[in-house]
Protein backbone atom coordinates (compact mmCIF):
# COMPACT_ATOMS: atom_id res chain seq x y z
CA UNK A 1 0.00 0.00 0.00
CA UNK A 2 1.53 3.38 -0.67
CA UNK A 3 0.58 6.48 1.54
CA UNK A 4 2.83 8.38 0.04
CA UNK A 5 5.04 7.86 2.97
CA UNK A 6 9.11 8.93 2.33
CA UNK A 7 11.68 6.64 3.75
CA UNK A 8 11.99 9.50 6.62
CA UNK A 9 8.61 9.54 7.31
CA UNK A 10 8.61 5.65 7.88
CA UNK A 11 11.71 5.85 10.15
CA UNK A 12 10.13 8.61 11.92
CA UNK A 13 6.53 6.34 12.19
CA UNK A 14 9.10 3.33 13.74
CA UNK A 15 11.04 5.74 16.11
CA UNK A 16 7.66 6.84 17.76
CA UNK A 17 6.13 3.66 18.20
CA UNK A 18 8.65 2.20 19.79
CA UNK A 19 8.89 5.86 21.88
CA UNK A 20 5.99 4.86 22.97
CA UNK A 21 6.28 1.25 23.61
CA UNK A 22 9.24 1.76 25.77
CA UNK A 23 7.69 4.80 27.54
CA UNK A 24 4.63 2.39 28.19
CA UNK A 25 6.57 -0.14 29.52
CA UNK A 26 9.01 1.72 32.01
CA UNK A 27 5.62 3.83 33.18
CA UNK A 28 3.19 1.09 34.15
CA UNK A 29 6.69 -0.71 36.02
CA UNK A 30 7.39 2.99 37.65
CA UNK A 31 3.67 4.15 38.05
CA UNK A 32 2.02 0.64 39.58
CA UNK A 33 3.89 1.00 42.83
CA UNK A 34 3.46 5.10 43.38
CA UNK A 35 -0.54 4.49 41.91
CA UNK A 36 -0.67 1.51 44.71
CA UNK A 37 1.02 3.90 47.43
CA UNK A 38 -0.91 6.75 46.30
CA UNK A 39 -4.24 4.64 46.59
CA UNK A 40 -3.39 2.89 49.85
CA UNK A 41 -2.46 5.47 52.03
CA UNK A 42 -3.68 8.83 54.04
CA UNK A 43 -0.43 10.00 54.78
CA UNK A 44 0.49 13.65 54.80
CA UNK A 45 2.61 13.40 51.50
CA UNK A 46 -0.01 12.07 49.41
CA UNK A 47 -1.18 15.35 48.39
CA UNK A 48 2.12 16.72 47.44
CA UNK A 49 2.82 13.75 45.15
CA UNK A 50 -0.40 13.68 43.72
CA UNK A 51 0.32 17.00 42.58
CA UNK A 52 3.79 16.60 41.10
CA UNK A 53 2.33 13.65 39.48
CA UNK A 54 -0.41 15.70 37.68
CA UNK A 55 2.08 18.76 36.82
CA UNK A 56 2.92 17.93 33.57
CA UNK A 57 -1.09 18.07 32.82
CA UNK A 58 -1.09 21.72 33.40
CA UNK A 59 2.35 22.84 32.44
CA UNK A 60 3.06 23.80 28.95
CA UNK A 61 5.63 21.52 27.26
CA UNK A 62 8.10 24.24 27.07
CA UNK A 63 8.76 24.88 30.27
CA UNK A 64 9.41 21.06 30.93
CA UNK A 65 11.72 21.23 27.48
CA UNK A 66 13.05 23.85 29.53
CA UNK A 67 13.79 22.33 32.25
CA UNK A 68 14.78 19.15 31.33
CA UNK A 69 17.18 20.87 28.66
CA UNK A 70 19.15 22.58 31.77
CA UNK A 71 19.28 19.89 34.55
CA UNK A 72 19.91 16.78 31.46
CA UNK A 73 22.40 19.11 30.15
CA UNK A 74 26.34 18.90 30.91
CA UNK A 75 26.06 21.96 33.10
CA UNK A 76 22.81 20.61 34.59
CA UNK A 77 22.61 18.07 37.73
CA UNK A 78 21.61 15.37 36.20
CA UNK A 79 23.95 15.87 33.36
CA UNK A 80 26.52 15.86 36.07
CA UNK A 81 25.33 12.69 37.12
CA UNK A 82 25.30 11.08 33.96
CA UNK A 83 28.23 12.19 32.53
CA UNK A 84 30.34 10.66 35.86
CA UNK A 85 28.81 7.49 35.12
CA UNK A 86 30.03 7.28 31.66
CA UNK A 87 26.72 8.15 30.00
CA UNK A 88 27.19 11.24 28.67
CA UNK A 89 24.43 13.85 28.37
CA UNK A 90 20.76 12.63 27.57
CA UNK A 91 19.36 15.40 25.10
CA UNK A 92 19.37 14.51 21.56
CA UNK A 93 19.54 11.19 22.38
CA UNK A 94 16.86 8.27 22.00
CA UNK A 95 17.34 7.58 25.90
CA UNK A 96 16.50 11.65 26.26
CA UNK A 97 13.40 11.16 24.54
CA UNK A 98 12.51 8.08 26.82
CA UNK A 99 13.11 10.07 30.19
CA UNK A 100 11.40 12.93 29.20
CA UNK A 101 7.94 10.98 27.77
CA UNK A 102 8.27 9.04 31.26
CA UNK A 103 7.57 12.60 32.70
CA UNK A 104 5.51 14.17 30.14
CA UNK A 105 3.03 11.04 30.33
CA UNK A 106 2.82 9.86 33.99
CA UNK A 107 -0.47 11.13 34.86
CA UNK A 108 -1.89 9.31 32.17
CA UNK A 109 -0.79 5.97 33.94
CA UNK A 110 -0.47 6.44 37.60
CA UNK A 111 -4.08 8.29 37.73
CA UNK A 112 -6.20 5.51 36.02
CA UNK A 113 -4.25 3.04 37.77
CA UNK A 114 -4.67 5.14 41.06
CA UNK A 115 -8.53 4.74 40.54
CA UNK A 116 -8.50 1.53 40.02
CA UNK A 117 -6.15 0.62 43.33
CA UNK A 118 -8.98 2.85 44.85
CA UNK A 119 -12.14 0.88 43.74
CA UNK A 120 -10.43 -2.38 45.03
CA UNK A 121 -10.59 -1.59 48.48
CA UNK A 122 -9.89 -2.84 51.77
CA UNK A 123 -11.82 -6.40 51.95
CA UNK A 124 -10.19 -8.76 49.04
CA UNK A 125 -6.99 -7.30 50.38
CA UNK A 126 -8.38 -8.53 53.57
CA UNK A 127 -9.26 -11.68 52.36
CA UNK A 128 -5.81 -12.63 50.20
CA UNK A 129 -3.96 -12.16 53.83
CA UNK A 130 -6.27 -14.09 55.77
CA UNK A 131 -5.64 -16.88 52.93
CA UNK A 132 -2.12 -16.08 53.69
CA UNK A 133 -1.27 -14.68 50.32
CA UNK A 134 1.91 -13.24 50.33
CA UNK A 135 2.32 -9.67 48.55
CA UNK A 136 3.12 -10.66 44.98
CA UNK A 137 1.03 -13.45 45.23
CA UNK A 138 -1.75 -10.52 46.20
CA UNK A 139 -0.91 -8.84 43.50
CA UNK A 140 -0.82 -11.27 40.80
CA UNK A 141 -3.93 -13.38 42.26
CA UNK A 142 -6.24 -10.56 43.09
CA UNK A 143 -5.25 -6.99 42.74
CA UNK A 144 -3.86 -7.24 38.91
CA UNK A 145 -7.27 -8.98 37.65
CA UNK A 146 -9.47 -7.02 39.91
CA UNK A 147 -7.79 -4.00 38.09
CA UNK A 148 -7.02 -4.78 34.76
CA UNK A 149 -9.15 -2.38 32.98
CA UNK A 150 -7.33 0.42 34.84
CA UNK A 151 -3.94 -1.29 33.73
CA UNK A 152 -5.26 -1.06 30.10
CA UNK A 153 -6.55 2.54 30.24
CA UNK A 154 -3.32 3.52 31.53
CA UNK A 155 -1.08 1.59 28.85
CA UNK A 156 -3.50 2.73 26.31
CA UNK A 157 -3.72 6.37 27.41
CA UNK A 158 0.64 6.69 28.49
CA UNK A 159 1.26 5.32 24.66
CA UNK A 160 -0.85 7.64 22.56
CA UNK A 161 0.15 10.33 24.97
CA UNK A 162 3.52 9.43 23.74
CA UNK A 163 2.49 8.83 20.04
CA UNK A 164 1.03 12.62 20.91
CA UNK A 165 4.03 14.55 22.32
CA UNK A 166 5.59 17.54 20.67
CA UNK A 167 6.48 19.93 22.44
CA UNK A 168 9.62 18.92 24.87
CA UNK A 169 10.74 16.37 21.61
CA UNK A 170 11.33 19.85 19.98
CA UNK A 171 12.84 21.04 23.08
CA UNK A 172 15.27 18.14 24.14
CA UNK A 173 15.11 16.49 20.77
CA UNK A 174 17.71 18.50 18.00
CA UNK A 175 15.57 16.93 15.21
CA UNK A 176 17.66 13.81 14.33
CA UNK A 177 16.36 11.42 11.62
CA UNK A 178 15.91 7.84 13.63
CA UNK A 179 16.70 9.17 17.47
CA UNK A 180 14.97 11.97 18.21
CA UNK A 181 12.80 12.91 14.40
CA UNK A 182 9.32 11.23 15.93
CA UNK A 183 5.96 11.55 13.78
CA UNK A 184 4.89 15.06 15.48
CA UNK A 185 8.22 16.63 14.76
CA UNK A 186 8.20 15.66 11.00
CA UNK A 187 4.75 16.81 10.22
CA UNK A 188 6.24 20.28 11.63
CA UNK A 189 9.02 20.05 9.23
CA UNK A 190 6.87 19.35 6.24
CA UNK A 191 4.11 22.19 6.88
CA UNK A 192 7.26 24.76 8.05
CA UNK A 193 8.99 23.60 4.55
CA UNK A 194 5.71 24.46 2.79
CA UNK A 195 4.99 20.60 1.62
CA UNK A 196 1.40 20.51 2.48
CA UNK A 197 1.32 17.43 0.49
CA UNK A 198 3.65 15.22 2.60
CA UNK A 199 2.27 16.77 6.30
CA UNK A 200 -1.24 15.85 5.26
CA UNK A 201 -0.42 12.64 4.67
CA UNK A 202 1.05 12.07 8.09
CA UNK A 203 -1.20 14.06 10.30
CA UNK A 204 -4.00 12.10 8.45
CA UNK A 205 -2.28 9.01 9.91
CA UNK A 206 -2.20 10.96 13.06
CA UNK A 207 -5.82 11.88 13.23
CA UNK A 208 -6.91 8.28 12.36
CA UNK A 209 -4.62 5.95 14.95
CA UNK A 210 -5.26 8.78 17.81
CA UNK A 211 -9.42 7.47 16.60
CA UNK A 212 -8.79 4.27 16.80
CA UNK A 213 -6.91 4.11 19.65
CA UNK A 214 -9.37 5.76 21.75
CA UNK A 215 -12.33 4.23 20.25
CA UNK A 216 -10.80 0.55 21.50
CA UNK A 217 -10.11 2.25 24.56
CA UNK A 218 -14.06 3.29 25.18
CA UNK A 219 -14.79 -0.70 23.43
CA UNK A 220 -13.08 -2.34 26.02
CA UNK A 221 -13.41 0.26 29.19
CA UNK A 222 -17.61 0.95 28.43
CA UNK A 223 -18.45 3.71 31.01
CA UNK A 224 -21.63 2.17 32.41
CA UNK A 225 -23.87 4.54 34.56
CA UNK A 226 -24.04 3.78 37.73
CA UNK A 227 -26.79 2.15 39.79
CA UNK B 1 -18.12 82.69 18.24
CA UNK B 2 -14.37 83.50 18.80
CA UNK B 3 -14.08 79.95 20.41
CA UNK B 4 -15.04 78.06 17.22
CA UNK B 5 -11.66 79.23 15.21
CA UNK B 6 -10.01 77.41 18.06
CA UNK B 7 -12.35 74.85 18.98
CA UNK B 8 -11.90 73.84 14.97
CA UNK B 9 -8.01 74.00 15.53
CA UNK B 10 -8.19 71.73 18.12
CA UNK B 11 -10.07 69.00 16.32
CA UNK B 12 -7.54 69.12 13.20
CA UNK B 13 -4.48 68.80 15.59
CA UNK B 14 -6.91 65.44 17.65
CA UNK B 15 -7.48 64.35 14.12
CA UNK B 16 -4.11 64.67 12.74
CA UNK B 17 -2.41 63.41 15.96
CA UNK B 18 -4.59 59.92 15.60
CA UNK B 19 -4.11 60.25 11.82
CA UNK B 20 -0.12 60.01 12.74
CA UNK B 21 -0.13 57.26 15.87
CA UNK B 22 -0.70 54.47 13.56
CA UNK B 23 0.01 51.15 14.82
CA UNK B 24 1.82 48.33 13.01
CA UNK B 25 2.09 44.48 13.05
CA UNK B 26 5.34 43.05 12.56
CA UNK B 27 6.51 39.69 11.77
CA UNK B 28 10.42 39.24 12.68
CA UNK B 29 12.44 36.80 11.62
CA UNK B 30 14.01 35.26 15.05
CA UNK B 31 17.87 36.37 14.21
CA UNK B 32 16.57 39.72 14.34
CA UNK B 33 14.84 39.71 17.62
CA UNK B 34 17.49 41.55 19.61
CA UNK B 35 18.03 44.38 16.76
CA UNK B 36 14.32 44.82 16.41
CA UNK B 37 13.75 45.32 19.93
CA UNK B 38 16.01 48.43 20.26
CA UNK B 39 14.99 49.85 16.47
CA UNK B 40 11.06 49.35 17.41
CA UNK B 41 12.12 51.19 20.45
CA UNK B 42 13.90 54.51 18.63
CA UNK B 43 10.87 53.74 15.87
CA UNK B 44 8.25 54.66 18.50
CA UNK B 45 10.18 57.13 20.30
CA UNK B 46 10.97 59.07 17.09
CA UNK B 47 8.05 58.70 14.85
CA UNK B 48 5.04 58.51 17.55
CA UNK B 49 3.84 55.36 15.63
CA UNK B 50 4.17 52.07 17.31
CA UNK B 51 5.35 48.99 16.30
CA UNK B 52 3.60 45.66 17.80
CA UNK B 53 6.58 42.83 17.02
CA UNK B 54 6.25 38.70 16.62
CA UNK B 55 9.07 36.86 16.76
CA UNK B 56 9.35 33.41 15.00
CA UNK B 57 10.31 30.93 12.41
CA UNK B 58 10.25 32.43 8.61
CA UNK B 59 8.24 29.82 7.67
CA UNK B 60 5.43 29.60 10.08
CA UNK B 61 5.06 33.65 9.42
CA UNK B 62 4.40 32.32 6.17
CA UNK B 63 1.87 29.78 6.63
CA UNK B 64 0.58 32.26 8.86
CA UNK B 65 0.10 34.59 6.08
CA UNK B 66 -1.46 32.91 3.74
CA UNK B 67 -3.81 31.45 6.27
CA UNK B 68 -4.91 34.96 6.89
CA UNK B 69 -2.76 35.94 9.71
CA UNK B 70 -3.21 40.22 10.43
CA UNK B 71 0.40 40.77 10.40
CA UNK B 72 1.20 43.92 7.91
CA UNK B 73 4.91 43.88 7.31
CA UNK B 74 7.37 40.58 7.53
CA UNK B 75 11.17 41.32 8.38
CA UNK B 76 11.97 38.16 6.62
CA UNK B 77 15.58 35.90 7.71
CA UNK B 78 15.38 35.25 3.83
CA UNK B 79 15.02 36.85 0.44
CA UNK B 80 12.78 34.48 -0.86
CA UNK B 81 9.74 33.95 1.32
CA UNK B 82 8.86 38.07 0.26
CA UNK B 83 9.78 37.01 -3.41
CA UNK B 84 6.90 33.96 -2.63
CA UNK B 85 4.65 36.44 -0.79
CA UNK B 86 5.13 39.41 -3.60
CA UNK B 87 4.46 36.54 -6.21
CA UNK B 88 1.52 35.57 -4.88
CA UNK B 89 -0.11 38.75 -4.05
CA UNK B 90 0.03 38.53 -0.96
CA UNK B 91 2.20 42.08 -0.47
CA UNK B 92 2.29 45.61 -0.83
CA UNK B 93 4.07 45.47 -4.87
CA UNK B 94 7.18 47.76 -4.85
CA UNK B 95 7.56 47.62 -1.16
CA UNK B 96 10.04 44.91 -0.72
CA UNK B 97 13.89 45.63 0.32
CA UNK B 98 16.54 44.06 2.13
CA UNK B 99 17.16 45.28 4.99
CA UNK B 100 19.93 43.09 6.24
CA UNK B 101 22.73 40.80 5.17
CA UNK B 102 23.29 38.40 8.26
CA UNK B 103 26.74 36.96 8.91
CA UNK B 104 27.43 33.56 10.51
CA UNK B 105 29.21 32.31 13.41
CA UNK B 106 30.34 29.18 14.72
CA UNK B 107 30.59 29.74 18.41
CA UNK B 108 30.50 27.61 21.75
CA UNK B 109 29.48 29.06 24.93
CA UNK B 110 32.68 27.69 26.53
CA UNK B 111 35.82 30.30 26.03
CA UNK B 112 38.40 29.35 24.51
CA UNK B 113 36.75 26.46 23.04
CA UNK B 114 36.69 28.23 19.31
CA UNK B 115 39.52 29.28 17.54
CA UNK B 116 39.58 32.11 15.61
CA UNK B 117 40.15 30.17 12.08
CA UNK B 118 37.18 27.55 13.16
CA UNK B 119 39.82 24.73 13.39
CA UNK B 120 38.34 23.10 15.97
CA UNK B 121 35.42 21.75 12.97
CA UNK B 122 38.23 20.20 11.36
CA UNK B 123 40.17 18.35 14.48
CA UNK B 124 36.38 16.85 15.05
CA UNK B 125 36.60 16.15 18.73
CA UNK B 126 33.39 17.48 19.62
CA UNK B 127 30.12 15.45 19.80
CA UNK B 128 27.57 17.26 18.81
CA UNK B 129 27.50 20.50 16.43
CA UNK B 130 24.05 22.38 16.55
CA UNK B 131 22.34 24.50 13.28
CA UNK B 132 19.10 25.68 12.66
CA UNK B 133 17.52 23.16 10.52
CA UNK B 134 18.52 23.57 6.29
CA UNK B 135 15.29 22.84 5.15
CA UNK B 136 13.60 25.39 6.92
CA UNK B 137 16.19 28.12 8.08
CA UNK B 138 18.57 30.42 5.73
CA UNK B 139 21.13 30.61 8.53
CA UNK B 140 20.86 26.13 8.09
CA UNK B 141 21.47 26.76 4.54
CA UNK B 142 24.45 28.69 5.10
CA UNK B 143 26.33 26.59 7.95
CA UNK B 144 25.83 23.52 5.08
CA UNK B 145 27.95 25.44 2.58
CA UNK B 146 30.55 26.34 5.34
CA UNK B 147 30.81 22.58 5.83
CA UNK B 148 30.84 21.54 2.02
CA UNK B 149 33.46 24.30 1.07
CA UNK B 150 35.15 22.89 4.00
CA UNK B 151 35.13 19.19 2.66
CA UNK B 152 33.18 18.45 6.70
CA UNK B 153 29.78 17.57 5.43
CA UNK B 154 30.38 13.75 5.78
CA UNK B 155 32.22 13.81 9.13
CA UNK B 156 29.85 16.38 10.29
CA UNK B 157 25.98 15.01 9.46
CA UNK B 158 26.08 12.10 12.23
CA UNK B 159 27.28 15.13 15.06
CA UNK B 160 24.46 17.00 13.95
CA UNK B 161 21.27 18.30 15.97
CA UNK B 162 18.74 20.57 13.99
CA UNK B 163 17.12 23.32 15.95
CA UNK B 164 13.51 24.58 14.48
CA UNK B 165 15.02 28.09 14.20
CA UNK B 166 17.77 30.00 14.59
CA UNK B 167 16.88 30.95 18.47
CA UNK B 168 16.26 27.30 19.08
CA UNK B 169 19.77 26.33 17.95
CA UNK B 170 21.32 29.27 19.78
CA UNK B 171 19.36 27.68 23.03
CA UNK B 172 21.05 24.24 22.03
CA UNK B 173 24.74 25.55 22.72
CA UNK B 174 24.33 28.25 25.22
CA UNK B 175 22.70 25.20 27.81
CA UNK B 176 26.23 23.53 26.94
CA UNK B 177 24.30 20.53 25.50
CA UNK B 178 26.21 21.08 22.15
CA UNK B 179 29.34 22.21 22.05
CA UNK B 180 29.56 23.91 19.05
CA UNK B 181 26.70 25.58 16.75
CA UNK B 182 26.31 27.73 13.73
CA UNK B 183 24.31 31.05 14.94
CA UNK B 184 23.61 34.46 13.71
CA UNK B 185 26.42 36.69 14.58
CA UNK B 186 23.66 38.45 15.80
CA UNK B 187 22.74 36.83 18.46
CA UNK B 188 25.85 36.67 20.10
CA UNK B 189 27.43 39.80 19.42
CA UNK B 190 26.71 43.02 21.78
CA UNK B 191 28.50 46.23 21.14
CA UNK B 192 30.22 45.57 18.43
CA UNK B 193 31.83 42.26 19.84
CA UNK B 194 31.22 38.52 20.73
CA UNK B 195 29.94 38.83 24.58
CA UNK B 196 30.21 35.39 25.78
CA UNK B 197 31.91 31.73 24.85
CA UNK B 198 34.29 31.42 22.16
CA UNK B 199 33.40 32.33 18.48
CA UNK B 200 34.61 32.05 14.54
CA UNK B 201 32.81 34.69 12.28
CA UNK B 202 32.48 32.67 9.00
CA UNK B 203 33.85 34.75 6.29
CA UNK B 204 31.20 35.98 4.02
CA UNK B 205 33.35 34.26 0.74
CA UNK B 206 32.22 30.88 2.40
CA UNK B 207 28.36 30.96 2.08
CA UNK B 208 26.05 32.78 -0.21
CA UNK B 209 24.93 36.01 0.97
CA UNK B 210 21.76 35.70 3.88
CA UNK B 211 19.82 38.58 2.36
CA UNK B 212 17.37 39.39 4.72
CA UNK B 213 14.14 40.80 3.01
CA UNK B 214 11.64 43.40 4.71
CA UNK B 215 8.16 43.68 2.52
CA UNK B 216 4.88 45.46 3.07
CA UNK B 217 1.75 42.96 3.72
CA UNK B 218 -1.56 43.33 1.94
CA UNK B 219 -3.18 43.71 5.52
CA UNK B 220 -0.66 46.52 6.03
CA UNK B 221 -1.53 48.76 2.73
CA UNK B 222 -2.19 52.36 3.57
CA UNK B 223 -0.99 52.37 6.67
CA UNK B 224 1.07 55.13 7.92
CA UNK B 225 3.23 53.15 10.63
CA UNK B 226 4.42 50.48 8.10
CA UNK B 227 5.37 52.76 5.34
CA UNK B 228 7.47 54.88 8.10
CA UNK B 229 8.95 51.79 9.87
CA UNK B 230 10.39 50.76 6.13
CA UNK B 231 11.90 54.13 5.50
CA UNK B 232 13.07 54.03 9.27
CA UNK B 233 14.42 50.46 8.55
CA UNK B 234 16.78 52.34 5.80
CA UNK B 235 17.81 55.73 7.91
CA UNK B 236 21.15 56.10 9.43
CA UNK B 237 19.96 55.25 13.34
CA UNK B 238 18.10 52.00 12.60
CA UNK B 239 21.70 50.94 10.31
CA UNK B 240 23.76 52.11 13.43
CA UNK B 241 21.84 49.46 15.37
CA UNK B 242 22.50 46.83 12.95
CA UNK B 243 25.80 47.43 12.44
CA UNK B 244 26.57 46.72 16.68
CA UNK B 245 24.88 43.82 16.28
CA UNK B 246 26.94 42.51 13.13
CA UNK B 247 24.72 42.79 10.41
CA UNK B 248 26.02 44.84 7.19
Amino acid sequence: MDLGFTDADWGAIWLTLKLATVTTGLLLLIGTPIAWRLARTRAWWKGPVAAVVALPLVLPPTVLGFYLLVALGPNGPVGSLTQSLGLGVLPFTFWGLVVASVFYSMPFVVQPLQNAFEAIGDRPLEVAATLRAGLWDTFFTVILPLARPGFLTAAILGFAHTVGEFGVVLMIGGNIPDETRVVSVQIYDHVEAMDYAAAHGLALGMVVFSFLVLWALYHFNPTRPRK
Amino acid sequence: MKSTPLFLAVMAMTAAVTVRAAEVSVAVAANFTAPMKAIAAGFEKDTGHKATLAFGATGKFYAQIRNGAPFQMLLSADDETPARLEREGLTVAGSRFTYAVGSLVLWSSKPGYVDARGEVLKQGDYKKLALANPRLAPYGRAAMEVLAGLGLTETATPRFVLGENIAQTYQFVSTGNAELGFVALSQVMKEGRVASGSAWIVPGKLHAPIRQDAVILAAGKDNAAASALMAYLKGDKARAIMGTYGYE
